[in-house]
C-alpha cells in the first residue's frame, strides 16, 4: 500500500470507465508524438500487410475506402495518464484486411509501422476479433493530421501508443520484437486495466 | 530500464520561477541516475487509496547528488499541479517513479539544437545545465520562446552565451526583435553542423518549431519532439 500524501484527499467521484491511474481529459484531446508531424497527402498514403501472410497486399487510399467500414465507440487511454471517454472512430476493421492477406498458422505477433518510421509491436490476437481498426475518421470527420491523419491504427483496449499514427502497415511475425517506445522502456503489451505502462510492469 | 518501483522523495526546497510555475527540489534515497531530458512520474495518494499521478520533466542536470528538481506549471483545474502549488511545503514526502524515457534524451555526446516553448524549457534546461557541467557548451544551442519576460523560467540562467530567448507578445525594453512566434530566422544562426533538434512545447509550438527546423535544413529524422497538451509535461 502506498504511503498517503499529506493533505491530499483526491477527487470525490471517479468514472468507472477510467482504468487505474488515469484521469478524464474531458473535451480535450492531447497530442503526443515523438516526431515531426508529417504532411501526408492521401495520394501518397498506402497500407500494406506483409510478413507471414499468404498474400502480401497494399491498399491505396481509394482502395481502402472501398472496403466495408465499421465503427468503434468507446474510450481511449494514453500512458501519460489521460483518458478520453466516449469517442467514435470509423474505418476498416483489421479483420477485414487480414481476411484478404490470410495470416499463416505460425503468425503470432504483428509489428505496426508508420509512414514516419515509427513502430509498435502487438500480439496478433490484440488486433483481431473486432479489436483493431485502420481508423480514417473521428467523430464523423476526417482524422486530423496531428492525431495521425489521414489514417492511424486504432487498438483502443491498449494504451494509445499502440495505435500508431500515420499507419503504413502491419508485418506479421512468429515472434515478438520491441517497437519504438517498447525499446525505450515501455511495456510490450500495454493493457491499461493492468497498468502495463513500463517494461517490468 | 525498468523503473517499476515507487520511491519516497522529500521536498527540500521550493522556489517560484514565474507567477504560475514552481520548482520543487526533491531528495531521493540515492543519487539520481537520470539522463538530461528524462522525466519522473509523481504520485499522490489519498487516505482512501485513491491515487493520481503525472509525468514531470527533470530540470536539473545529473550531478551525482541525490537531489532532483521538477518544475511544475500550475494548470487551472490541474488536479496534481494545483495540489503541488497550493498545499505542498518543504518537508513533505511525495512518491516518484523513474527516471523514464529513452528517446528525448541528450547525453552531451553530439551537437544539439534545443528549442522550447514556455514550460517546454524544462527538459531542455536539464540538457543545457548538463552541457555547462560537462564543459561542452560548444555542442549546444538553446532557443526559448515565451509570451512575455514574466513567463521566462530560470531567468537567472537564461539567456546566456549559448542560449537565446524570444518573445511572442511583449519584449523587454532592450529587445530589438518585434514580438512574434518562432521563425526560421530565429533558428538559423543557432544551427550547428550535424545537430539533432530537440523540440519541446505545446502542440502548436512544436509544429511551428519543427517546420522552422526542417526549413533551415534539419532532416526530419534528426528532430525529436516532446509535446504536451493540457496535461502538462509528458512524453
Amino acid at each position: 500500500m502506498a504511503r498517503f500524501t499529506r493533505g491530499f484527499s483526491g477527487r470525490p467521484e471517479r468514472d468507472p470507465r477510467l482504468p487505474p491511474g488515469q484521469y478524464d481529459a474531458g473535451r480535450t484531446w492531447p497530442v503526443l508524438t515523438a516526431e515531426a508531424t508529417p504532411r501526408l497527402h492521401t495520394d501518397d498514403w498506402t497500407f500494406t500487410i506483409e510478413g507471414l501472410v499468404a498474400k502480401r497486399i497494399t491498399w491505396t487510399w481509394e482502395e481502402i475506402h472501398g472496403l466495408p467500414w465499421s465503427t468503434f465507440n468507446g474510450d481511449i487511454h494514453c500512458v501519460t495518464t489521460w483518458s478520453k471517454l466516449g469517442i467514435t472512430f470509423s474505418g476498416i476493421s483489421v479483420d477485414t484486411l487480414l481476411e484478404v492477406a490470410r495470416p499463416l498458422p505460425e503468425a503470432s505477433f504483428v509489428m505496426a509501422w508508420s509512414h514516419t518510421g515509427y513502430t509498435t509491436n502487438l500480439p496478433l490476437s490484440d488486433v483481431t476479433d473486432g479489436r483493431a481498426w485502420v481508423a480514417l475518421e473521428v467523430d464523423g470527420e476526417a482524422l486530423p493530421r496531428e492525431h495521425g491523419g489521414p489514417a492511424r491504427l486504432l487498438v483502443p483496449h491498449l494504451y494509445f501508443w499502440k495505435s500508431a499514427k500515420w499507419v503504413a502497415g502491419l508485418r506479421l511475425l512468429d515472434h515478438d520484437e520491441p517497437g519504438f517506445w517498447e525499446q525505450n522502456g515501455y511495456h510490450d503489451r500495454g493493457d491499461p486495466w493492468l497498468e502495463q505502462r513500463y517494461q517490468g510492469d | 530500464m525498468s523503473p517499476t518501483v515507487w520511491e519516497p522523495a522529500t521536498v527540500v526546497d521550493l522556489s517560484s520561477e514565474t507567477p504560475t510555475a514552481k520548482t520543487f527540489r526533491l531528495r531521493l534515497d540515492h543519487p539520481s541516475v537520470h539522463l538530461p531530458g528524462q522525466h519522473y512520474i509523481l504520485r499522490l495518494t489519498a487516505p482512501n487509496g485513491y491515487t493520481a499521478s503525472r509525468s514531470y520533466s527533470v530540470a536539473s542536470a545529473p550531478d551525482g547528488s541525490p537531489e532532483i528538481e521538477l518544475t511544475v506549471e500550475r494548470l487551472r483545474d490541474g488536479e496534481i499541479s494545483t495540489f503541488l502549488h497550493d498545499e505542498v511545503v518543504v518537508g513533505d514526502e511525495l512518491e516518484i517513479r523513474g527516471p523514464i524515457g529513452g528517446w528525448f534524451v541528450w547525453q552531451a555526446d553530439r551537437p544539439a539544437l534545443l528549442v522550447g516553448g514556455g514550460s517546454g524549457v524544462v527538459p531542455l534546461m536539464a540538457m543545457l545545465r548538463f552541457a555547462r557541467l560537462q564543459r561542452v557548451t560548444e555542442l549546444v544551442r538553446l532557443l526559448i520562446s515565451v509570451r512575455t519576460p514574466q513567463d521566462l523560467y530560470y531567468s537567472k540562467e537564461l539567456p546566456g552565451p549559448e542560449s537565446t530567448v524570444i518573445y511572442t507578445r511583449a519584449t523587454p525594453a532592450i529587445s530589438t526583435r518585434a514580438p512574434s512566434r518562432i521563425s526560421e530566422a530565429d533558428l538559423e544562426p543557432l544551427l550547428l553542423p550535424e545537430a539533432t533538434a530537440y523540440v519541446c512545447g505545446s502542440s502548436p509550438f512544436a509544429d511551428a518549431a519543427t517546420d522552422a527546423a526542417i526549413a533551415i535544413g534539419v532532416p526530419a529524422d534528426r528532430i525529436r519532439v516532446e509535446r504536451f497538451g493540457p496535461t502538462g509535461a509528458g512524453l
